[in-house]
């Protein structure tokens, strides 16, 4: 007999408006734990909208999301402690130090033994001799190599990354996917270059026009993912 | 508890970043002191039309002040979209309001505690006793609560240098009123029982205010 499992993530009907602009339009989607889900789409898509839902910064406007069965709405701070989230911008104080920030971003998410795991996270991203530096000093690359340690120093179940790679340099990249497959993550992701997205990727799902434009349930062939994005761009 | 807790650990980033940057402290009291240095010129040979005013004097001053201090604080959180980081942690909205309020309680006691000696040695008044103290840690939560809640507010906005005052001296004035007829009263030799009305006022504007400004932030911070 099989046995039934929540979906990691579970998107019903989810729509989202700014004024009458409709970025998000009756959007459904499941992802399954474990799954690397890239989520392809033109500019204004409403790829970040939606990310920007799913991690609780924005709230919708109507439709219901749920997070291994547990409702975002009624339990958003439980559900806070399991996600960790990677923006186009790096939630990093600029004036404070890495090693500041890592550990104010530990205390929030209570986390035990966060010297070490802080110091593991920098040592794994290349960081470790920068950790006294204050964050002002670094570079884009470095600091979006910052904000990927942060996201993951209470070891999330489900990661949000919104374009992670960009900035990184390829070792930077390819470190980023070691760390992130750490523990059978579930991640979900957006990317800007196809090849990129879909190797990481473990399913893709294309958007267009705040709707989930092409959504098969196993992963494409990578002929099948250019073709459907060429036709997403077309309704753009 | 927890809240609270997690509310100290958002005030204590504040204060370190403070410490490293020192932008608020020192330019807010350079400001501070140069605008009782300019009353004090204004005044300076009229001893007693300077102890008339000098109550008004105080808390425009830490008005104004506290302005340039209030706009700082959530500048901070939006370089980077700090705020955001915030808000994907796992503490609730209120929480973040609570860290930011104490944070600001603290620079504008702090800035009050560099000031005032300032202005009694030019105005030649004591500022140093138990009544005036208490009136301003109460005023200073009223400033700190309103305050957290329309920076939050005015931060989004392209004016917000603009945008906060206009949206706070309107609410503040009764807090400010309250402070100066209190601060006189204290100044001319009256004792605590003289102004228990104004303290009441200041007292239900800091519960009113923080309460509502507590409860309302999450919207605030969410649109």
């Amino acid at each position: 007999m099989a046995v039934e499992t929540n979906p990691a993530v579970e998107v019903k009907n989810l729509s989202r408006t700014f004024g009458t602009f409709e970025a998000l339009k009756n959007l459904s989607l499941a992802v399954r734990p474990g799954e690397t889900l890239a989520i392809f789409g033109h500019n204004g898509a409403g790829k970040t909208t939606l990310l920007k839902i799913l991690s609780t910064v924005m709230k919708p406007t109507g439709g219901e999301i749920y997070y291994g069965g547990l409702s975002i709405a009624a339990d958003a701070e439980n559900i806070r402690r399991r996600l960790g989230v990677v923006s186009h911008r790096s939630f990093l104080y600029s004036s404070l130090t890495a090693y500041d920030n890592l550990v104010f971003y530990s205390r929030l998410y209570d986390v035990a033994g966060y010297e070490t795991r802080i110091k593991h996270l920098l040592n794994q991203l290349g960081l470790r001799s920068r950790m006294y530096d204050k964050v002002g000093t670094f570079s884009r690359g470095m600091s979006q190599r910052l904000a990927i340690a942060r996201a993951l120093l209470h070891r999330p179940e489900i990661v949000l990354m919104d374009e992670p790679e960009s900035g990184l340099d390829s070792s930077a990249m390819d470190t980023l996917w070691q760390l992130m497959r750490e523990d059978c993550r579930t991640i979900i992701f957006t990317h800007h270059n196809l090849e990129r997205g879909f190797q990481a990727a473990s399913r893709v799902v294309i958007m267009a026009r705040g709707r989930m434009f092409f959504c098969p349930d196993i992963k494409c062939s990578p002929g099948e993912l250019e073709k459907a994005y060429a036709s997403s761009l077309e309704t753009a | 508890m927890r809240e609270i807790a997690k509310a100290f650990t958002i005030a204590a980033k504040d204060v370190l970043t403070e410490i490293r940057t020192r932008e608020i402290i020192s330019s807010v009291v350079v400001f501070a002191v140069l605008v009782i240095v300019i009353f004090n010129f204004a005044f300076g040979s009229n001893q007693q039309a300077a102890g008339l005013v000098a109550p008004g004097i105080i808390w425009v001053t830490f008005a104004f002040a506290g302005i340039l201090s209030l706009n700082r604080s959530f500048i901070l959180e939006k370089e980077e979209d700090c705020i955001e980081g915030l808000m994907v942690a796992p503490i609730s909205r209120e929480s973040i309001y609570l860290g930011k309020f104490f944070g600001n309680l603290f620079f504008i006691l702090l800035i009050q505690a560099i000031v005032i000696p300032v202005f009694s040695l030019l105005f030649n008044v004591g500022f140093f006793n138990i009544e005036l103290v208490l009136i301003t840690v109460m005023a200073s939560v009223g400033f700190a609560s309103v305050g957290t809640l329309f920076a939050a507010m005015a931060v989004s906005t392209r004016a917000r240098e603009l945008v906060l005052p206009v949206l706070f001296f309107p609410v503040i004035t009764p807090v400010i009123i309250a402070a100066v007829n209190a601060s006189a009263a204290i100044l001319d030799g009256g004792v605590l029982s003289s102004i228990t009305q104004w303290l009441g006022i200041i007292g239900a504007f800091d519960v009113i205010f923080l309460v509502a400004s507590y409860l309302i932030f999450c919207f605030i911070i969410e649109e």
